[in-house]
């Protein structure tokens, strides 16, 4: 392989892992796998664990359905993905069981919902199904990135202005409270979530200057 | 007995709704909330596969999957309920598809109004999380299905009041790049104020 080539391949990888971060968000842009988002963005802690479960079944059943694209029989590939995905589930799940039980309980049915999230299965569809394994992992990745800095945004927000707090230590200061300064408990009740996520797109439209799509 | 059923009806519609309260089927109820007439068939696609696989989950969940759940083929200390999730999926998924290949047999006007939404609703997270939830909060057999089905009228109720409301916000003329998916969320968000409101009525 000659250097250029080699060169626009390693380019190639980096853009696969950058792009769902920003420019095709998976949650900001493309408007998908929002059901799981803005459940667990109240506390910082249960959205970074949030997003690393989401990363690993992402990437981990991409590598794993692109490794078997040429076996899979088109007309069942869906029922093959979703049981594929289901099995990085249940790990997961069973994993944070043992591990972090306080925070499984606080996530609740959300991890399990991982499942039925769009962007695992659309992922799987669009990209690892015409994909080698490799670029299918980084894709997982990028994506898994993409969500989880949505959903710590989304969760930084709620958790300082509803809570005073950032990852459960206090960061409003004492006397700002003696003060008379109080935290807006409407931050941690669902509708704030809807809004800042909504911000949040607005914000990234106009920065990407792409209000004019999606109209 | 009957109190705690209307009390859980009352609390999926409206209090506890399934979307505006949890989050849950907000892939499709933004994208097909743009048109009045698909919003309601897709709402009575979920209600029709909501309150068909909640109880079925139910069973499945309480003769199979739960701790003990095995002691009529003598195996009570079998615990198998880390298979939930795969085994609800595997039911949704085959329910609607069965559900698809009867309405497409006995009734052609039906198919056509809700054939389109069915195979949409297999990655619903909704129909999903509604079984899940059945599992976490111990419903008994009959609450679980006054539960799906409370949970999809109450969903149907969320994308029917938001395909209203954005025919009207055509007409608005909103800050650049708000149009679309930011206004939707916001409006969601204060649809969901106007939900929550409920909880200060006792019933």
């Amino acid at each position: 392989m000659s250097h250029g080539a080699k060169m626009k391949k390693k380019n190639n990888a980096l853009k696969i892992f950058l792009q769902p971060i920003w420019s095709k968000n998976p949650i900001n842009i493309q408007m998908l796998g929002i059901c799981s988002a803005l459940a667990v963005t109240v506390q910082l802690k249960t959205a970074l664990v949030m997003a690393l479960s989401m990363t690993f079944v992402v990437s981990c059943s991409s590598f794993m359905i692109s490794l078997f694209r040429k076996q899979i029989p088109k007309n069942i590939r869906i029922i093959v993905e979703l049981s594929v995905i289901s099995t990085f589930v249940i790990l997961t799940d069973e994993f944070l069981r043992a591990y972090f039980y306080d925070i499984s309980k606080q996530l609740s049915v959300f991890v399990g919902l991982i499942i039925t999230n769009c962007i695992v299965m659309g992922r799987a569809e669009a990209f690892a199904l015409s994909n080698p394994p490799h670029l299918a992992f980084i894709d997982g990745i990028g994506n898994g990135f993409g969500y989880g800095s949505v959903l710590l945004a989304v969760a930084f927000i709620r958790e300082l202005l509803g809570s005073g707090k950032c990852f459960g230590f206090q960061v409003v200061p004492d006397y700002l409270y003696s003060m008379g300064y109080e935290n807006a408990g409407f931050m941690l009740l669902a509708p704030a979530a809807f809004i800042i996520i909504g911000l949040l797109i607005w914000l990234q439209k106009v920065l990407t200057k792409d209000g004019e799509l999606n109209r | 007995m009957t109190e705690n059923l209307v009390g859980i009806f009352l609390n999926s519609v409206f209090t506890g709704n399934i979307l505006l309260a949890y989050f849950l089927g907000m892939c499709s109820f933004v994208a097909v909330s743009k048109n009045i007439n698909t919003a309601i068939g897709l709402g009575f696609a979920v209600i029709f596969v909501l309150s068909i696989t909640t109880p079925l989950n139910w069973l499945i969940y309480h003769f199979l999957l739960a701790p003990g759940a095995l002691y009529w083929i003598g195996l009570p200390d079998v615990n198998l309920s880390f298979l939930k999730f795969i085994m609800f999926i595997a039911v949704i998924a085959a329910v609607v598809q069965a559900i698809e290949i009867i309405i497409d047999r006995f009734s052609a006007a039906l198919y056509a109004g809700l054939g389109v939404f069915l195979p949409l609703i297999a990655v619903n997270c909704a129909i999903l999380g509604t079984s899940l939830f059945m599992v976490e909060r111990d419903h008994t057999f009959i609450e679980s299905l006054i539960f799906g089905f409370g949970s999809g009228v109450g969903w149907m109720l969320a994308i029917i009041s938001m395909a209203a409301i954005r025919i009207k916000l055509r007409y608005a003329n909103p800050p650049y790049g708000m149009e679309g998916y930011p206004l939707a969320m916001i409006v969601t968000g204060l649809m969901a104020m106007a939900f929550m409101l409920f909880s200060g009525i006792s019933f």
